[in-house]
């Protein structure tokens, strides 16, 4: 084992391994809300913007492993039981799901006019987006409503039972993302430490993964009976 | 690049008054401690509670005060669940995890706070509520659940019907492991995403402490393992409250004077698969940190670079990776097909290369070392002690033909206890004592705290040795009163003798509650670095001001170059920069 350790490392190779964390030239202003994407390494007052999206990153990772336990659950338990009883599911998930396809696509068409800074179409789209959005949670409250008037209740079935659970986990998560898309519209930004830009991103991509897992869901509801 | 000169403008974000400053508090340092004195709280509570069933598996017929005379068996049952979610969860996984973690990743990395302090503060008291929540069904009228910390279905999902504390406590310990779970991910997404983006200048992930190594892949098996809990807890709700049947077989019927109930076709294998998918990972949210503490203390003692860091961080990764392909091992009991037992076998089994790279070098990094016996390094050996002793009783119920007539037994009570439960604690330990005065300022007393040492290190050995043997011989877990069988009553001297050590062990701990208020007062003055250690925190004062560093630090070189030859000191601390170090060789 050697005990010979080099005293100095050569100085351009630790230049060269130097975390690029943004030096922005602006530094962190006084009180580090710098806002942009400057701010030092290693200052949680002004963190790099892609902070925001890595720390999401991370969360849909976790909000994955959620629903790919309650899937698991799903097949496990469907193919353990002889008591499984397939049901009609609700045509309202048909129009629901080209709902929320819809609107990935003005979530899209909103980010693209922020970045033209068309603010008014930026606003309008953003709003049709939401719109769009607490559509399809009522729509998947009169898709439960249906199943109720059939006399399938969340106890009546296994099948029923991981109906309501995936539908209700999915229609929380995406309420999460409402209020989301809802306190970006109103925020101050003039104050926040997370730019427009990079919040509208976050929102976005938290979105059509929303709109990914639904369809997958939904697959998995329907061929799954 | 202004870097050297840059001021740390932030300090002004310093927060005023009590409240704001120490109790809801967005710095990671103060989160840190609060979750640290959370975990020792839930410690205390574990012990008593291990005391008083203790006492009464060594003398059945004592009556014990406070339980009306001699202690029913549902009460017996409730002690050991409370004592195991809560020495689980709230100290194994709150106090080397989210409490040092929280004080000293930032820190060892550069950064001046986590990434998401707002988050991070809501964390802490998802933890506490949900700590509360659990205490609570001590105070229902049935009292505290009976359905062990693993709280297997049917039993835990049908009610009260069950067993007292079935009923509303067992509905407090779901509700409450639910926040625990949202808690420690978002815990989790905020060490990852520090770790990932806040890295100080020079800061390479190959330059990172061990203990960030540990605390980083502790926080990705923490994200990737609480969701698949949640999701069962909320499973485990339903079938509770709402009479789903997820995990509640057809036709159960608990007596004669019972229906059976209406629930059908569950299957409480689902609970124990996706339970164990998150148990074996929790195993190693519990024992990662405290190997990446270990690590640090080991090298720093020995003044010796840690042997093979780039081993140790890879084995780290390794130990992590497998730690989610092997929670089959856990249900060798529950009539799985050979063919899976065996291929779960050999994954555990494969666990043994990765931890051997560990073992081997942390006593490659002790041989020839200038060794500082100090109650740290004490307690990291110990560590190291303990983790081999129960690994290797780990290699035996690895083996299903092994487990199948061990499983049920105190034999594994004792593995999991040696491996996970007291080597965790001394982790904790070690990183107590090397980190109390960074964090207070002062040192805690030496003496005391080698006495503290022996007690706990021989205790530990001496309570948890006859329960192999106990074990092999026969001795049941969840027996509230081994003498009621003959073939177990001629073990009787040995459990009064494991009870006895486990009560000369638990006074023993008095040493390290009494040192450790004692020393925030009186301690000897710290003073920056009094181990003369290498890694950030080492180069700010103690305690360490708002926003950790007085100017932007810049890293130079990897966290373990001790035993430096043809330097005046023998150790290059991370930030030194070369300027300096020509400065002092000229």
């Amino acid at each position: 084992m050697s005990r010979a350790t080099p005293i100095i490392e050569e100085h351009p190779t630790a230049e060269a391994e130097v975390h690029d964390a943004g030096m922005g030239p602006g530094g962190a202003t006084p009180g580090g809300w710098s806002g942009g994407p400057g701010g030092p390494g290693g200052s949680a007052a002004g963190v790099p913007q892609r902070t925001y999206l890595t720390g999401l990153t991370m969360g849909l990772a976790a909000i994955l492993m959620f629903f790919m336990a309650l899937v698991s659950a799903f097949i496990v338990r469907k193919g353990l039981s002889n008591d499984w009883r397939a049901f009609a599911l609700p045509p309202v998930l048909y129009l629901n799901t080209v709902l929320l396809l819809a609107s990935s696509v003005t979530i899209q068409t909103a980010r693209r006019k922020l970045t033209r800074e068309d603010m008014e179409g930026f606003r309008h789209w953003w709003f049709m987006t939401t719109a769009l959005g607490f559509l399809f949670v009522a729509g998947q409250l009169v898709a439960w409503r249906q199943l109720v008037h059939q006399g399938v209740y969340l106890a009546s079935n296994p099948s029923s039972s991981f109906f309501y659970v995936l539908t209700a986990a999915h229609g929380v998560h995406l309420l999460g993302g409402i209020i989301a898309l809802v306190a970006i519209a109103v925020w101050n930004w003039k104050k926040a430490r997370i730019t427009r830009a990079t919040a509208t991103e976050m929102a976005a991509v938290y979105w059509h993964f929303m709109d990914g897992l639904w369809i997958f869901l939904f697959l998995l509801l329907k061929l799954g009976q | 690049m202004s870097a050297h000169a840059h001021p740390v403008t932030h300090h002004a974000g310093a927060p005023h008054g009590f409240i704001r400053r120490y109790i809801f508090s967005t710095d990671h340092k103060v989160i840190g401690v609060q979750y640290w004195f959370l975990a020792l709280a839930a410690v205390t509570v574990g012990m008593v509670l291990s005391w008083l069933f203790r006492a009464h598996l060594a003398w059945p017929n004592l009556a014990i005060p406070g339980f009306n005379g001699v202690m029913r068996p549902e009460q017996y049952l409730a002690l050991v669940t409370m004592h195991g979610t809560i020495m689980v969860f709230f100290v194994l996984t709150v106090a080397p995890q989210s409490g040092f973690g929280n004080y000293f990743l930032p820190i060892q990395i550069g950064a001046d706070d986590m990434a998401f302090p707002t988050l991070n503060m809501i964390s802490f008291w998802v933890t506490f509520v949900a700590f509360f929540v659990l205490i609570a069904a001590f105070f229902t009228t049935a009292g505290a659940p009976i359905g062990g910390w693993t709280s297997y279905p049917p039993l835990s999902a049908v009610g009260s019907i069950a067993g007292p504390g079935q009923g509303t406590g067992e509905t407090l310990w779901v509700v409450s492991i639910a926040l625990f779970c949202l808690a420690s991910l978002l815990t989790a997404l905020n060490f990852i995403s520090t770790t990932i983006e806040m890295r100080a200048q020079g800061m390479s992930l190959m330059r990172m402490p061990l203990s960030v190594w540990g605390w980083f892949v502790t926080a990705v098996l923490g994200l990737l393992a609480f969701g698949v809990l949640l999701a069962a807890c909320i499973l485990l709700l339903l079938d509770r409250l709402a009479l789903t049947s997820f995990f509640v077989p057809a036709g159960l019927v608990f007596s004669d004077t019972q229906p059976a109930l209406a629930h059908a076709g569950g299957s409480p294998l689902l609970w124990e698969h996706l339970f164990w998918f998150f148990g074996h990972p929790e195993v190693y949210i519990a024992i990662l940190p405290a190997m990446g503490i270990t690590s640090h203390v080991l090298s720093n003692f020995s003044r010796k670079p840690i042997f093979g860091y780039k081993a140790m961080a890879y084995s780290l990764c390794a130990i992590g990776f497998l730690s989610f392909c092997v929670w089959g091992h856990h249900m060798f009991v529950s009539g799985m097909s050979p063919y899976s037992a065996l291929a779960f076998s050999f994954l555990t089994l494969a666990i043994g290369v990765p931890s051997a790279i560990k073992t081997f070098n942390w006593l490659g990094t002790l041989w020839g070392g200038k060794i500082q016996f100090t109650t740290a390094m004490l307690f990291a050996i110990g560590f190291v002690s303990l983790f081999v002793t129960g690994g290797l009783s780990g290699l035996f119920l690895a083996q299903p033909s092994v487990d199948l007539p061990l499983h049920d037994t105190l034999f594994v009570i004792a593995h999991f206890h040696i491996v996970m439960g007291v080597a965790a604690i001394f982790g904790i330990f070690a990183g107590t004592y090397y980190w109390f005065p960074k964090i207070f300022g002062r040192k805690m007393n030496e003496k005391l705290g080698k006495t503290h040492f022996w007690i706990t290190f021989a205790g530990a050995y001496l309570i948890f040795m006859p329960m192999h043997w106990m074990g092999i011989m026969g001795a049941l877990r969840r027996y509230a009163d081994a003498s009621a069988a003959p073939y177990l009553q001629h073990m009787a001297p040995m459990e009064h003798f494991v009870t006895i050590c486990a009560f000369i062990t638990g006074a023993g701990q008095l040493l390290f509650y009494f040192n450790f208020f004692w020393s925030l007062r009186r301690g000897e003055k710290a003073g920056i670095n009094p181990w003369h250690g290498t890694s950030l925190e080492w180069s700010i004062p103690s305690p360490p001001p708002h926003g950790n560093f007085l100017e932007v630090p810049r890293v130079y070189r990897g966290p373990y170059e001790y035993g430096v030859p043809g330097y005046e000191q023998d150790y290059l601390p991370q930030n030194l920069t070369p300027e300096q170090i020509a400065k002092a060789g000229s």
